[in-house]
């Protein structure tokens, strides 16, 4: 199954990724970081892991694992 | 299946860039192209001074931080004694030209065959917004805070377009980090500029358009705008020097 990894600690909040994610799958933690940003988080009921947020992140948070028979596959191709 | 998408093993730690910073898009993109042209354990990275400089404590690789706006100059004594080596000067707008023009000429005046990247944010980002030889007629920065009179300052520069019109260099291409396909369009370029130097075809360079959220006291969003709606018109987008087969 696809999965995607928020590495929140990374997260500065700028929400690039959050303007750009297509299924409005992306929000913004209650918690704070320690850095003091309130970091990104995903609802893995909405994503596809087309990977937009990726493309757009300045800061390393997202990372994407395909995985074969996932659900990302048309989606995937129609956004490449 | 989802395509994987991993960050690049050289840069895969914590950036110190403000939030919304364009450059870490770019030092992404240039680390992606890196690991697909198998350069990625075979790089130095000369960085220029300013927020350029933040790119050393984003990298597992070799760098190294050289005087104010003389990375290209650094970047071709380490060609010319590790020719075998992928050699990408990392510099920002004020480093690049404000600061070193010279040396960025120079470069490539005599088609040294390393790669410059610039990063063109408008301004000196990381002493707190003066002005650039980019920065927009009219800007206001903390040296022109009645915006710039390019009568006394004269213009901005645009530099890839200057040294594809008049010298004789290998690839010269502008991009912009504002949307996704944007982003995309960049790593073409980049991966470009990187794939003529490995060939050895000589001088490579590609300015990017980036958002400087901080000093152009603007939400990430509206940076992003700006740079669509009013640098973009100034700056056109696009390869000014394509590859040559060779």
């Amino acid at each position: 199954m696809d999965r995607i990894i928020v590495t929140q600690s990374r997260c500065k909040q700028c929400g690039l990724c959050v303007a750009h994610c297509k299924q409005e799958a992306l929000s913004f933690s209650a918690v704070f970081t320690e850095a003091g940003y309130r970091p990104v988080q995903v609802d893995d009921a909405k994503c596809i892991k087309c990977g937009i947020c990726y493309l757009v992140c300045p800061d390393r948070v997202f990372t994407i694992i395909g995985a074969p028979g996932g659900k990302a596959s048309a989606k995937q191709s129609a956004s490449a | 299946m989802a395509v994987s998408r991993k960050v690049p093993a050289i840069i895969d730690r914590e950036t110190s860039f403000c939030p919304g910073c364009g450059h870490g898009i770019v030092i992404r993109l240039i680390a992606e192209c890196l690991e697909e042209l198998g350069q990625d354990n075979n790089v130095i990275f000369p960085l220029g001074v300013g927020c350029s400089s933040l790119l050393g404590g984003g990298l597992v690789t070799d760098r190294l931080h050289c005087p104010h706006g003389r990375a290209s100059a650094v970047a071709t004594g380490m060609k010319r004694c590790e020719p075998d080596v992928t050699i990408v000067a990392y510099q920002g707008d004020g480093d690049a030209y404000s600061i070193g023009i010279a040396e960025t000429l120079n470069a490539a005046y005599r088609n040294e065959n390393i790669t410059m990247i610039a990063i063109n944010n408008t301004n000196f980002g990381m002493t707190g917004g003066q002005m650039s030889w980019t920065t927009m007629p009219g800007q206001k920065t903390t040296t022109s805070p009645k915006g710039r009179d390019c009568a006394v300052t004269g213009n901005p520069i645009r530099f890839p377009e200057l040294v594809a019109s008049q010298f004789d260099v290998a690839y010269a291409a502008r991009g912009a980090v504002t949307s996704p396909k944007r982003i995309a369009t960049v790593k073409k370029y980049i991966k470009n500029a990187l794939a003529a130097q490995v060939n050895k075809e000589g001088y490579s360079t590609v300015e990017v358009l980036s958002p400087c959220p901080t000093n152009w006291g603007l939400d990430v969003l509206g940076a992003m705008k700006r740079i669509e709606e009013e640098i973009i018109p100034y700056y056109p987008l696009g390869e000014f020097k394509k590859r040559e087969e060779r």
